[in-house]
């Protein structure tokens, strides 16, 4: 049996969270099939085609899936679902909304977010905000699973030449309407995708003084994060939130400036491959993941650390 | 309209949990249980719809053990008008649960349900998404802002990298994050009245709902201890290890 990638994508590329998915599928073993559902995604569909490992490429180019809202994206995959033995989608916030759907359209659970493949119904998955790894067991005859993107590494963009197949639209069910979105501009990598990321936290004292870490962040590449209290106490928005009810994050190096390392933030970060944190509270919790801990005022150090890179 | 809100009993977000030591799962005696904070979102904005005289009635609703009756109690201090307990001593997973709700939803004629868009235990995310394929209606999952005109809902939601809205025709589910409100603290009058509001208990197969797992847990294990490093004493030899010790710049 096949299994069936649904592609993240924005209509012209493939999003990094697709490959990382890919690589998951590899593990689990079998012929690669990708969904690229969208419209006028002809140029994603052809970027899928190169992902090394890939055999084909289902397009579905429609005015339904524009915005790849989760009723017509649902319809669409638990369709095609019936010839697979996995359906995978990266546990971003899309793949997150409209899995959990195909799911319950195939009257089968889902499991959510895997950052392990034990073997082709087995997995391993963070609960309790990862303080606890699950191995847990499917029975379904189709295994439906979110993957967490930073569990796995991402395969090559390049490399496989996958035939495109176009396949025919479910139709609109005309529930929902797509109104609008907002998306912050910014020049920094995304957070998911950074391999570096400074983030700010309560000790920041408020938002304005975020420009030291954007200053650290555009020196070093990195993209910026937040702990929950700085988000809670309104210093940045809710987008920049790392941890267990904001986003998940492994970079190569992470810097935790001002923040106190509560279980929820450290849920978030500590599989990053190297931590530093910057606290002037030598008794904060963080000291005790960080691989180097700067006990300093970061309002000195952060400055110095900039000028020194 | 009624609006239907589905809660759950879960480990205080305070609480560090410990896996056992047979790695069946983890330590769950004497441990403080609270409702999960997404949820305490959920009934907030119910509470709040109907104080704008949007909603007629808060019907709030769980899936658990007995003792979930505990959070029922708080949410009708919160200000629901009845409870549902959906008692169950097995451990009830999203799929099943979708399919109590839908039950329930069905049998109140609710147009909006409101959940929280995961629990903080099984960290699962499906419920509310699983629930309106059920129904076969529209979901606005992570939730925002929640602006309800005529037979329709706005929902503006949290999505990688900003916001997007979505106008969603009832019925419809609506998953909530974190900024979407403030929930507010229980006063003691309210906390005497909610003990006479009524609370039924149904069972699964009252609802005609199957609860056998077909998700098995074959073990549970603490994650990958993570020692702690180093104290540096300056900006200096920060730099320096981690340009020659970790290379990681």
């Amino acid at each position: 049996m096949a299994i069936l990638v649904i592609a993240e994508h924005d209509n012209a590329t493939v999003k990094g969270a697709t490959l990382n998915t890919v690589t998951a599928a590899a593990k689990i073993g079998g012929d690669i099939h990708v969904l690229v559902a969208g419209a006028g995604c002809g140029a994603a569909a052809q970027a899928a085609a190169q992902i090394a490992g890939v055999a084909k490429v289902i397009a579905v180019d429609d005015a339904a899936y524009a915005n790849q809202l989760p009723e017509n994206m649902s319809k669409l995959i638990a369709g095609l679902a019936a010839n697979y033995s996995h359906v995978l989608a990266p546990a971003t916030a899309n793949g997150k909304n409209f899995l959990p759907r195909v799911a319950a359209l195939l009257d089968v659970e889902q499991i959510s977010e895997i950052q392990e493949v034990v073997s082709a119904d087995t997995f391993k998955r963070p609960v309790y905000a990862g303080n606890a790894i699950a191995t847990v067991q499917s029975s379904d005859k189709v295994k439906v699973i979110t993957v967490r993107p930073t569990g796995f590494d991402a395969a090559a963009a390049t490399g496989g030449s996958a035939a495109v197949e176009n396949a025919g639209a479910a139709g609109d069910t005309g529930v929902a309407k797509f109104v609008g979105e907002e998306l912050a501009k910014s020049d920094r990598p995304e957070l998911t995708a950074a391999k570096i990321v400074v983030s700010g936290g309560r000790g920041m004292q408020n938002g304005d003084n975020f420009k030291l870490l954007y200053a650290l962040a555009d020196k070093l590449g990195a993209g910026v994060g937040a702990s929950r209290a700085a988000v809670d106490a309104g210093f940045v928005p809710n987008d920049m939130q790392v941890g267990q009810t904001g986003k998940v994050v492994a970079p190569g190096l992470y810097i935790a400036v001002g923040i106190s390392g509560a279980i929820q933030h450290l849920a978030g970060m500590k599989d990053s491959k190297v931590i530093v944190a910057i606290n002037k509270d030598e008794e904060a919790p963080i000291f005790q993941v960080a691989d180097y801990g700067l006990v300093a005022d970061l309002f000195a150090a952060v400055p110095e650390l900039t000028g020194k890179l | 309209m009624k609006v239907l809100v589905a809660i759950k009993r879960v480990v205080d977000y305070n609480v560090k949990v410990r896996v056992k030591a047979d790695q069946t799962g983890v330590d769950l005696a004497n441990v403080k249980m609270a409702m999960n904070p997404f949820c305490e979102i959920a009934v907030e904005e119910a509470v709040r719809l109907k104080e704008k005289g949007v909603v007629s009635e808060i019907v709030v609703v769980t899936v658990g053990k007995k003792d979930a009756q505990e959070q029922l109690r708080t949410a009708l201090a919160l200000g629901a008008d009845r409870a549902i307990l959906v008692e169950t001593e097995v451990e009830a997973q999203p799929l099943a649960i979708a399919k109590a709700l839908k039950a329930i939803a069905d049998k109140e004629g609710a147009k909006l349900v409101i959940t929280g868009k995961q629990a903080i235990d099984g960290d699962n995310n499906q419920t509310g998404q699983m629930l309106a394929a059920l129904m076969g209606a529209s979901q606005g999952t992570f939730a925002s802002k929640v602006e309800v005109a005529g037979d329709s809902v706005k929902v503006t939601r949290e999505i990688d990298g900003g916001l997007q809205t979505v106008d969603l025709k009832l019925p419809a589910i609506v998953t909530t994050d974190l900024r979407l409100n403030e929930p507010r603290y229980a006063s003691l009058p309210n906390i005497m009245k909610a003990k006479k509001k009524p609370l039924d208990t149904v069972t699964p197969a009252d609802l005609g709902v199957d609860f056998t797992p077909r998700t098995k847990t074959l073990k549970v294990e603490p994650p990958a201890d993570r020692k702690a490093g180093i104290k540096v004493k300056t900006v200096d030899e920060l730099v320096d290890k981690l340009k020659n010790e970790a290379k990681v710049i």
